[in-house]
């Protein structure tokens, strides 16, 4: 083993923490395992011994039409959503690294208080609004309130990584004859472009997995999550156990290429020495 | 205005909120010439120099520069080029990149941007580093971007502010060498702010001191030495032994009746009985000896309380007996003969002529 222990650090803590942080990842993903295992399993219920192993209800899914219906609507309403909220999101956060102003505080609360709302009222409050204006019960009135949902992460994501920023890059692009629009442009956005598309990934995952407000306002053009709830309600199939899996792949491809691009190229600007 | 004025600011005034940052600011920056903006921080220095640069806004009076007003030009409309403290490199472009920014900028074609960026990259001794990462550089090669990156457009006047400020102590000396010959060749009017009197000295052609938002004193970096003009200027070159007393005559001249005693004053001090003054008289001026030398006037009796030997010269700290602090510099040799034990009683003098007054400021 080591001849050099750090000094510092007590051999049976580090272990305790060790087998504290399994523990805990192990309690929280034991049922996305278990829903993993299910879904390639022949038995109509999850139950052990497990039968043998099969595709069929992949394949039962893959022939719904309904569900490539649901799908093809979460894919859509994530897509712009991920767009819209991110652009909303890096506006928001470069007012608040370019200017100060009355209020500032106040208006910073406002844009990070969406996501503390319980999404239940959330929900109701945009089913009431909505059609009080015409637009519920489509892919628009998702896609709006996903957006409400979505962008104060995007702003939260790019707001800290203009804050690693050197606040003199943006005056220094001026001064070498960039208006504000190329400073923009070639500067600030390049800069922050790891956050944005972390921000894009983000957002999108949240809008893909989002159930509770997706019910409210869907109506017809459901998602595949409340699509997943109708399904629960009507019978229960492992063919929930594909689905399952399938998002979660999807979202936590999504929520790694993010983490990803956050961490791994952000590299401080020229670091002093 | 002369004829070979650049640059000039009349009745420039800077309010920030409450806070002067600078109060009514006249002088004149000379075409061709390294101009060193030096004072301690919260002078008014780099707040002078982001004026200049279109990056703070004037709340009153004019600048000019080549004799028309610029205040209401936006910084990427003037051609004032600064090197930043920090660098303020871009980090997500590599070196010719960074080189290539003002022109591209500025639309010129991609041929030509590769061309002049690669002169510059060159004359910077960098070209080897072109296609590196900002973070794989060293300081001094940094500083080198930062200069190649804003002289790339050949701009009449270049903007330093501090730049020199992170670098350890043999590199800074390095590059100071290459700061001054770069403007010497170039031309290109330099404008230094920095705190470091070593910095402003060494390079400049003329050094502004500045102190709470006003100039104490422009002139040559040998003027300022020598004759301070006001007592924030030679305390903070700090370099002078200072005085302070009221005049009166004695023995058919005039002298300083101060703590210290009785010192008398060159004849054409220009002061009448009865006025406050300060004197000053440089450390390399004030002399030591053992015992009150004949034909001194003026005498200060002393004790040893420091010595610091620091290369080919030596400075004495003394106290007097009022528990004034006085500086004495010589080179080694000349400390040879004398007993300079910590206690040592010695005698500091200087001749009149090595003395002279300053303004209450």
């Amino acid at each position: 083993m080591s001849a050099s222990a750090d000094p510092n650090r007590n051999r049976a803590v580090d272990w305790a923490l060790m087998a504290y942080i399994v523990l805990a990842y192990a309690f929280v993903f034991a049922p996305i395992a278990a829903s993993f295992v299910f879904s390639f399993n022949s038995d109509r219920f999850p139950s052990i011994p497990l039968g043998h192993f099969t595709l069929d209800w992949y394949r039962a899914v893959a022939t719904d039409p309904l569900v490539w219906e649901g799908a093809r609507n979460t894919l859509f309403v994530g897509v712009i959503v991920g767009v819209v909220s991110t652009a909303l999101g890096f506006g928001a956060a470069y007012t608040d690294y370019r200017y100060n102003f009355f209020g500032k505080q106040v208006y910073l609360a406002l844009a990070l208080l969406p996501p503390t709302i319980p999404v239940i009222i959330l929900g109701l409050a945009m089913l009431a609004y909505l059609s009080r204006v015409g637009l519920s019960g489509n892919a628009l009135s998702v896609i709006i309130s996903h957006v409400v949902v979505c962008a104060p992460f995007a702003m939260a994501i790019i707001r800290l990584r203009l804050s690693q920023m050197d606040p003199a890059l943006e005056p220094a692009a001026w001064n070498l004859g960039a208006s504000e629009w190329k400073a923009m442009r070639h500067v600030i956005v390049p800069f922050t472009m790891p956050a944005i598309l972390g921000a894009l990934f983000i957002t999108m995952a949240v809008s893909f997995d989002e159930f509770a407000v997706a019910w409210f306002v869907s109506g017809l053009n459901e998602t595949l999550p409340v699509k997943v709830l109708g399904f629960l309600q009507g019978q229960v199939s492992p063919r929930i156990n594909a689905i399952g899996t399938f998002v979660f792949v999807l979202s936590m491809t999504l929520v790694i290429l993010a983490q990803l691009l956050l961490s791994g190229r952000s590299a401080t600007p020229a670091d002093k020495e | 205005m002369q004829r070979d004025t650049l640059v000039s600011f009349e009745g420039v005034v800077k309010r920030f909120g409450s806070f002067v940052a600078v109060q009514k600011l006249d002088f004149e920056i000379r075409k061709g010439e390294f101009l060193a903006i030096m004072g301690s921080s919260g002078c008014g220095k780099t707040t002078t120099l982001r004026m200049l640069a279109g990056l703070e806004a004037p709340s009153k009076g004019v600048i000019r520069l080549s004799g028309k007003p610029i205040n209401d030009l936006p910084t990427w409309s003037r051609d004032t080029p600064m090197v930043w403290q920090s660098l303020a490199l871009f980090p997500f472009l590599n070196v010719r990149e960074n080189v290539e920014f003002a022109l591209k900028m500025r639309g010129v074609g991609k041929a030509e941007r590769r061309r002049r960026a690669e002169q510059w990259l060159e004359r910077m001794q960098i070209s080897e580093f072109a296609d590196r990462n900002i973070a794989q550089l060293s300081g001094g090669q940094r500083q080198r971007v930062a200069l190649a990156r804003s002289l790339v457009v050949e701009p009449e006047i270049l903007l330093l502010d501090e730049p020199l400020s992170a670098l350890d102590a043999a590199l800074k000396v390095r590059m100071q060498s290459v700061l001054k010959n770069l403007q010497r060749e170039t031309g290109i009017t330099f404008v230094y702010v920095t705190h470091s009197q070593s910095e402003a000295f060494s390079m400049a052609d003329r050094v502004v001191i500045m102190s709470r938002g006003k100039i104490e004193q422009i002139g040559t970096p040998q003027e300022i030495y020598r004759t301070p003009r006001t007592r924030f200027v030679a305390d903070f070159l700090g370099s002078s032994n200072l005085f302070s007393g009221k005049v009166r005559a004695a023995g058919g001249g005039l002298a300083l009746d101060t703590p210290a005693g009785e010192l008398r004053l060159a004849p054409d001090a220009g002061q009448t009985v009865g006025d406050t003054a300060t004197m000053t008289v440089l450390d390399t001026k004030t002399h030591l000896s053992v015992t009150v030398p004949a034909g001194a006037v003026n005498v200060v009796p002393v004790r040893v309380i420091g010595e610091e030997f620091v290369g080919a010269t030596a400075t004495l700290y003394l106290e007097t007996s009022q528990g004034q602090e006085i500086r004495v510099q010589k080179g080694h040799d000349e400390f040879a003969d004398l007993p300079i034990g910590m206690g040592q009683n010695l005698y500091a003098w200087w001749n009149p002529e090595d003395a002279h007054l300053v303004a209450e400021s």
